[in-house]
């Protein structure tokens, strides 16, 4: 790949609440009714994950009390979080670098 | 024999079930049915239009876990929620009358669509349900222990049916 022809712009990093292209995160919690096969067949149903895929991030938020379980645009987590509410998953978004 | 699903053509499920546990679900999504109420959008005709509903979060702590706020910043939350809660009540109060209608005594062959309201609608019971006993991740077995004369044991042992047949759906959709 040829890295010298272009020559170098002077960007100004935007303040980082107006960044458009900044990744945000969907972020399932865990709860005590929510069954374990229901949760990962959610997953598998909603995102088309394998089923090794959505039992790992199933087992995740079990035992870690959280999982991040998609990532993309805000208007895409949106959706996401939309959607598992819809199943009576406890779903919330947030931008990728608040941990 | 005993009741619950099984696979079916097509990516249905076959539900099986007695005339007296038709009667116990139909009652249970029929609570569903008053406990949610329609989407309330405002009196504006424009915002009506576009499913733009209430900010705030439910004060009742089983409509809080139905309708959960999707951002930890209240702001955000409020205004996720006038956007989707309506709609997200009427998906709500549809599962509900799917499962209304369709649970009948014997075998009974769901479509795909179908099942999955079933799964939400089950779930949602469950919600409902186990918000309201304050159920832990050991209610199956606090049940095991529970004496039969405790006034809590019926509510634990409709809530631990619908645990099952929601893993017996689930399987079934495997």
């Amino acid at each position: 790949m040829d890295v010298g022809t272009t020559a170098p712009i002077a960007v100004e990093r935007p303040s980082s609440d107006v960044r458009p292209d900044l990744p945000w995160v969907t972020i399932v919690w865990n709860d005590p009714v929510n069954l374990m096969s229901y949760v990962t067949y959610v997953f598998q149903t909603v995102f088309g994950y394998t089923r090794e895929k959505a039992e790992k991030l199933m087992l995740d938020v079990h035992h870690k009390g959280k999982a991040v379980v998609s990532s993309g645009t805000r208007e895409e987590m949106e959706r996401d979080v939309q959607i598992l509410h819809s199943y009576g998953l406890w779903a919330t978004l947030q931008p990728d670098s608040v941990k | 024999m005993s009741s619950g699903f099984s696979p079916g053509k097509g990516g249905g499920v076959i539900a099986r079930f007695e005339a007296a546990e038709v009667s116990l679900l139909r009652s249970l999504v029929s609570m569903m049915l008053s406990l949610v109420s329609p989407g309330e959008t405002s009196d504006d005709p424009l915002e009506r239009a576009l499913g733009i509903g209430a900010s705030r979060t439910p004060s009742d702590p089983v409509l809080a876990r139905l309708f959960p706020s999707a951002y930890e910043d209240d702001k955000e939350a409020a205004e996720f929620r006038r956007y989707t809660e309506a709609t997200l009540r009427d998906g709500k109060r549809a599962d509900a009358q799917t499962v209304f209608d369709t649970a009948k005594s014997g075998h009974t062959e769901l479509t795909p669509e179908q099942a999955q309201a079933w799964l939400r609608a089950l779930n949602d019971v469950r919600l409902t349900l186990g918000t309201k006993l304050e159920v832990t991740e050991e209610v199956h077995d606090e049940i095991a222990m529970m004496s039969e004369d405790d006034p809590r044991y019926p509510a634990y042992v409709t809530y631990d049916w619908l645990t099952y047949l929601q893993d017996s759906l689930v399987r079934a959709l495997w």
